[in-house]
């Protein structure tokens, strides 16, 4: 499943680029020459996106009012601790993250696959290990106390399906039936009936750990994309059909009927929240810092995310995936550096435009990967499934320590896996108890049988 | 015992779930004409459709020309997308869309759209064939080889991908102690010698078993012992004692929104070993089944959902739109987010919802009156007819029903007092109509 660039993948990329500014632009306006409805004046949206064409700069408590009242409220209080999540596809290999350069267990795990010492910067607090080179910026991170890394972090009696791994990470146990995701549950605990901001999937779909019981949450791929219109409707009969999106959205008996009007009524909701980006044309969202320039959404993803935070919106989870393909099971080496590039420079702008617009100190990024790889290469230049994998914790508040500790490629499990170091239901408690402020007990199943760490300064 | 059977009524709203849910919706009339064959005679006419003869306007790109699925980014797409909306055989064209999610296959490891419907054409020949058969061919396929590293397999340096998808996903499911990870590394051997050449100007080619690349050895799956090769390794999991009971339950999960009952599942799972692991059986069974038309309504996918929307306006693929549209709503045909296929439990979210929508606008623009020229009656109760018809006449909750009419009546009232406004705004409340009705919760499921 390792990517393959053939030779359409240009068009591609080029064809997605046209069509996604098409669909920003909407359809060619039909109504052109019509008469503007006489004697309504501007209409609230027009207003809206009038006054706020950069929203960012103006967004402030005085024109809350816009909003439905309970964002208003929700964005009015406190400004609340924000945790992103951060997903690496496809199980990321751990050796190659970190790797252990002149270990010779690991050059005769890795003939064809193993790094030099000289290709990727010294992990300075285990200095057996290299960043891997497309790492350097979480290097540099890292340098400054912003990064705590987790070597090797997993669970017991590891499950090697892609699936069901992911799926034991997104619910925050060992558990296949579990349907909410552990972010989801958190926001059932403290989350707002009328708030779909605060659990926040930066996709085209929902990222399950952000799937709640109780509250809604959101996804979307930018946070300026989200308008609605329809041919040959406009004007007063526009407000009047958009306001229709609420009853259609109401109660139903049936469980997927009402499946489909939740969804309306809270695409409807987010409609509101996200009025003020309407009509940002500006491709990063008045950022100081420069993010990657590339075809994957992923770097304006997070510049839309920071810009979102910056203006004060409601947001307290936020998922999305990193782009790259980490599956390797052949082509490796160039697989994995095209993945890792783009994420570590993408997160690397993200973390400098936080602290660039003054709220680093509210942020804290977690990267996770569904599993490590096996510890022996395959042959096709790639690795098979394996056990423990890589986390990371960026953001100004962590301790920028180690959690547990690179477990060595000379005890393997049974299956030639390395052996997890930290557990991440574990992680998660501690994150819940010491970044969100809420007992973990009730959210992770069995939340007193893991150990927590010091994760913050 | 067989599994049972619905006895209610069978009249236009049960013909028009069961076309959606076999197929890609009603054409204008089609749910009525189908009801008055009755369940049996409806379901006969799904599961054995004359020789497939496309029908309605040729597709064309957005400068008219015909598509190129070969060569075109996004044609392949458009090329599935015409034969749903075009087919006399839509449950065919359904269970090609479901072996395609439950083989999920991607471009993105692929590379070449030709292999990508090469693989297509091999799922619509077996959609309602022999599973094992299926199996065996699917193992042996070009776009699969590639995708899950079957031809990276060798004796030397075996490639566990496919052997460990074809038990988890392909046949057995995960966490049911149906193996374990030694039998993925044997049967990753077992799988072993595939290969292909490369053209420069074809790319992957020339594929084939080549014995030297085979490792010969005793392996032991499921506890037995053999020289076992693909052949054995397709045959050892559909012979597997678990592999009726996850062929039926995830069989039934494309059609039926709930599990089905215990009592239910044993019986297709007899039928299902006794047709000697056929397809039609099992599906004919689920079709008939009262879960199908007493129980809850079922989240339609994109590309039903699409299809089944142009089915209903009479038009033909006549743009590109569809492509990115398609992928914005959560559903790239050819290519899935990963080898599970998608996932049926979510499509609807705020992103996938405002790709709808934008889908129903996009459908209806062709069409879209033009409130300068239409002469439309200020009457909330017959514009909502039109936009039913329009439409082609969708069966509605009275619910959605009364909410649009109220719409209508309110932005009539917007109307009052001023001339141009009550000329013009019946038209544009009419297209309003058609959006709303389009997306609501009704449409989106069925």
């Amino acid at each position: 499943m390792s990517r393959c660039h053939h030779c359409d993948e240009f068009s591609r990329a080029s064809f997605v680029r046209k069509s996604a500014a098409e669909a920003g632009r909407g359809l060619p306006a039909i109504e052109t020459g019509m008469p503007a409805p006489a004697g309504t004046g501007l209409d609230r949206r027009t207003f809206v996106a009038r006054t706020f064409g950069l929203a960012l700069s103006v967004y402030g408590v005085g024109k809350l009012g816009l909003f439905d009242e309970g964002i208003a409220r929700a964005a009015s209080g406190p400004a609340k601790p924000v945790l992103v999540s951060v997903f690496l596809p496809g199980g990321a290999d751990a050796l190659s993250v970190l790797y252990p350069a002149n270990d010779a267990k690991y050059l005769k795990l890795r003939p064809k696959l193993h790094l030099d010492a000289s290709a990727g910067p010294v992990f300075t607090e285990d200095t057996r290990l290299h960043w891997h080179p497309s790492l350097t910026p979480l290097a540099t991170l890292h340098g400054e106390g912003k990064v705590s890394v987790l070597p090797a972090v997993g669970y017991t009696h590891p499950d090697q399906s892609h699936f069901t791994s992911r799926h034991f990470w997104e619910v925050g146990a060992t558990d296949a039936r579990l349907v909410t995701g552990w972010m989801g549950r958190y926001l059932d605990r403290v989350g707002s009936k009328d708030n779909p901001l605060q659990g926040l999937s930066l996709d085209y779909q929902l990222q399950p750990s952000i799937a709640s019981g109780k509250v809604p949450v959101a996804a979307l791929a930018a946070p300026d994309d989200y308008s609605f219109w329809a041919p040959g409707v406009w004007g007063e009969v526009e407000s009047r059909m958009l306001d229709a999106m609420g009853p259609l959205g109401a109660r139903r008996a049936d469980r997927f009927l009402n499946q489909a009007a939740k969804a309306t009524f809270q695409s409807d909701r987010l409609r509101k929240q996200l009025r003020p980006f309407a009509q940002s044309g500006d491709n990063n969202y008045g950022a100081t810092v420069a993010y990657p320039k590339t075809d994957d959404g992923f770097p304006r993803q997070l510049a839309g995310l920071a810009a979102m935070l910056a203006a004060g919106l409601p947001l307290r989870c936020v998922a999305v995936s990193a782009p790259g393909e980490y599956d390797t099971h052949s082509d490796q080496p160039q697989a994995l550096s095209d993945g890792l590039d783009i994420t570590a420079q993408s997160l690397y702008a993200f973390q400098r435009d936080l602290e660039a617009r003054g709220i680093a100190d509210r942020v804290l990024t977690l990267v996770w990967t569904e599993f490590g790889r096996r510890a022996e290469e395959n042959g096709s230049d790639g690795t098979d499934h394996g056990a423990a994998g890589t986390g990371f914790l960026i953001g100004k508040r962590v301790t920028g320590k180690m959690i547990g500790e690179f477990p060595g490629v000379t005890n393997l499990d049974d299956d030639g896996n390395l052996r997890a170091t930290a557990d991440f239901r574990g992680l998660y408690s501690s994150l819940l108890e010491q970044w969100l402020g809420t007992d973990a007990a009730g959210i992770i199943p069995h939340a007193g049988s893991f150990a927590r760490t010091k994760l913050l300064k | 015992m067989a599994a049972p059977v619905y006895r209610g009524h069978f009249g236009k709203p049960q013909a028009e779930r069961l076309l959606w849910r076999a197929g890609f919706g009603p054409r204008p009339g089609e749910a009525e004409s189908l009801a008055k064959m009755g369940l049996h005679g409806a379901v006969h006419h799904l599961t054995h459709p004359g020789r497939e003869r496309l029908r309605g306007p040729k597709p064309h790109d957005d400068n008219g020309h015909p598509l190129a699925p070969f060569d075109a980014w996004g044609h392949d797409q458009l090329w599935w997308l015409d034969r749903m909306i075009r087919t006399r055989r839509p449950l065919t064209e359904r269970m090609t869309l479901v072996w395609h999610d439950w083989f999920a296959t991607s471009r993105d490891g692929v590379g070449p759209a030709r292999l990508m419907i090469r693989q297509n054409n091999l799922f619509r020949t077996h959609a309602l064939g022999s599973f094992s058969k299926l199996l065996t061919d699917v193992t042996r396929d070009p776009a699969m080889l590639l995708w899950l590293n079957g031809t990276d397999n060798t004796a030397d340096s075996p490639n566990e991908n496919y052997g460990r998808e074809m038990m988890e996903l392909f046949t057995l499911g995960a966490d049911r102690g149906a193996y374990t990870e030694r039998d993925v590394r044997e049967q990753a051997r077992a799988l072993t010698g595939w290969r292909n050449d490369w053209s420069d100007n074809l790319g992957p080619v020339n594929f084939r078993f080549d014995k030297k690349r085979h490792d010969t050895g005793v392996k032991r799956i499921f506890g037995k012992r053999g020289h076992f090769d693909w052949r054995d390794s397709c045959r050892l999991c559909v012979h597997h004692r678990l592999h009726p009971s996850f062929f039926v339950t995830k069989l039934w999960s494309y059609f039926i929104p709930v599990p089905p009952h215990p009592g239910t599942k044993r019986a297709l799972e007899h039928l299902y070993v006794r047709h000697d692991y056929a397809v039609k059986p099992v599906v004919e069974a689920i079709l008939r089944h009262p879960a199908l038309y007493d129980g809850p309504r079922m989240v339609k996918s994109p590309a039903v959902y699409l299809a089944g929307l142009l089915r209903g306006l009479r038009r033909g693929i006549d743009t590109e739109a569809w492509t990115w549209l398609m992928s914005l709503a959560g559903q790239q045909l050819f290519y899935p987010p990963n080898v599970a296929g998608w996932d049926d439990t979510r499509w609807l979210d705020t992103a996938t919802f405002r790709a709808r929508w934008m889908i129903a606008a996009y459908a209806l623009r062709p069409h879209v009156l033009d409130s300068g020229k239409a002469k439309l009656p200020p009457n909330a109760a017959k514009l909502m007819s039109r936009a039913e018809r329009h439409l082609g006449h969708p069966v509605l909750t009275t619910r959605t029903h009364g909410d649009l009419k109220r719409f209508a009546k309110h932005a009539l009232h917007d109307a009052h007092g001023s001339d141009w406004k009550t000329k013009q705004y019946p038209a544009l409340i009419e297209n309003a109509l058609r959006q709303l009705l389009a997306v609501s919760p009704d449409l989106q499921t069925s």
